[in-house]
């Protein structure tokens, strides 16, 4: 009795300090959300500012750039996978990776080979678990990335696109390098604290989205210019060519959209991250509940058996006294 | 008088935005000046570059603007930035310090940039280089 008693002290004791574990990296991971949600918003006018541009540039200039052209009879195909560098987050990961899945299946089906390039530790670890073959991985930054972290990665996902415009069937082209024809990104989009999709895009050859209308009227409205100016297209001089122009900016605006993607991802992750500890702690305070129940039971037991041998001993030294 | 919309974004944030009298700023071209009604425009900053805004108050603002782009529109103008610092922000001390581990680097691309970069702040900052 006393045995079992002891064991349920000692599970107690234990769940209640896993569970301080637990409620603080729910702490942690709340207070990163709201850091990692304004970081998310103060890229926005940035963003913003790059595609509007790029679109005026795009109305301007013919497109006939390497970023833009779709080629013929694509072959390789790289996808960016953002996964978390810690654990702890649910299942934020588990869906990064199943979508990236669905997306694999689907290049090869198109008989294009997938290329993996993974950010994230947790991606790296599942791959090589699996022993397959990643192009490289990226990892350190998952829950504070910084514009520079983007520039790495975007800038070997640009090499390896720009490698691949002169590849033949089956083989490197005249730079030797083995390039790849279309980059794909698979992150965790960000619609709110509860909840978060992992979404597949194709980054390049890339469309550039457009500005939503609604924020051009909302900030002619701010602003206190009429809605009507905003929709005739302008005629731009640039400086140096547009053409000159357009080589600097494609490059750039893949690295914003790769760096948006991981700003996201990292609200994502610390949201998932929050709410899996919340519901740890909370199955953690449920367990030491249900213990200390059978604890009190348990003592309680000990406590009525004592009770009934001292009395079943008294009786029995008064009926042997009786007897005397 | 008529002024111009600034906005000043570096990629992390926004860093600046209020209205001006003018932005005088280097492109890949050379020495520019924008004054209200300036034709529509878009240009390529030079590395190292400095942008100086000339604020409604009378106040000159000077920023360090590395890997940047140049939008002149009928609102006004949009200066993007991959780094963005306004003067008063600069650390001049650092930025000596990181201009000459930079030219000690020797010639890599990385180095090339970095010493830009430490030039444009140092300028901005008003120090010669």
């Amino acid at each position: 009795m006393a045995g079992t008693l002891r064991a349920l002290r000692r599970r107690i004791r234990s769940t209640k300090s896993t569970k301080k574990i637990f409620s603080a990296q729910e702490l942690i991971a709340g207070a990163r959300i709201v850091r990692a949600q304004a970081r998310v918003e103060a890229s926005k006018p940035y963003a913003r500012e790059i595609t509007r541009v790029l679109s005026a540039l795009a109305s301007s200039a013919s497109l006939d750039h390497p970023l833009l052209t779709e080629r013929d009879n694509p072959k390789r195909a790289a996808v960016l996978v953002i996964t978390s560098d810690r654990g702890f987050a649910g299942s934020y990961n588990v869906n990064v990776l199943r979508r990236t899945e669905e997306l694999l299946a689907l290049l090869r089906q198109e008989g294009k080979e997938p290329v993996l390039y993974v950010v994230g530790r947790k991606g790296e670890t599942y791959y090589s678990f699996r022993n397959r073959d990643t192009a490289a991985t990226f990892t350190g930054f998952s829950e504070q990335p910084n514009y520079t972290d983007a520039q790495e990665v975007g800038g070997a996902l640009i090499d390896v696109f720009t490698a691949g415009q002169d590849d033949e069937d089956g083989g490197a082209g005249a730079d030797g390098v083995l390039g790849v024809d279309e980059l794909h990104i698979v992150y965790t989009e960000f619609r709110s604290l509860l909840a978060q999709v992992p979404v597949a895009k194709r980054m390049a050859p890339l469309e550039v989205e457009e500005v939503d209308e609604f924020d051009y009227e909302r900030e002619d409205r701010e602003s206190g210019t009429t809605a009507g100016d905003s929709g005739i297209p302008t005629s731009y001089e640039f400086e140096p060519s547009a053409e000159g122009l357009l080589d600097a900016l494609l490059p750039k605006y893949v690295t914003t959209r790769i760096y948006a993607a991981m700003l996201e991802s990292a609200a994502s992750e610390s949201a998932s991250r929050r709410r899996a500890m919340k519901s740890a702690s909370d199955n953690a305070e449920e367990l030491a509940k249900n213990l200390s129940r059978q604890a009190n039971q348990a003592r309680q037991a000990e406590i009525t058996q004592e009770i009934s041998e001292i009395v079943g001993g008294a009786d029995a030294l008064v009926s042997s006294g009786a007897n005397d | 008088m008529a002024t111009l919309q600034v906005e000043l974004v570096a990629v992390e944030r926004k860093i600046w935005s209020g209205e001006a009298t003018s932005v005088i700023a280097r492109t890949t071209e050379g020495e520019l000046g924008v004054l209200p009604g300036h034709t529509p425009l878009l240009g390529q900053l030079a590395d190292g570059g400095v942008v100086t805004i000339h604020t409604d108050s009378g106040e000159d603002l000077v920023v360090a603007a590395h890997g940047g782009f140049l939008s002149v529109t009928e609102r006004g103008v949009s200066i993007l930035a991959e780094t963005a610092e306004i003067s008063s922000e600069i650390d001049v001390p650092r930025a000596r310090e990181a201009l000459s581990r930079a030219e000690g680097e020797g010639d890599s691309p990385e180095a090339q940039a970095a010493a830009r970069r430490a030039q444009s702040r140092l300028r901005a900052a008003g120090e010669t280089v």
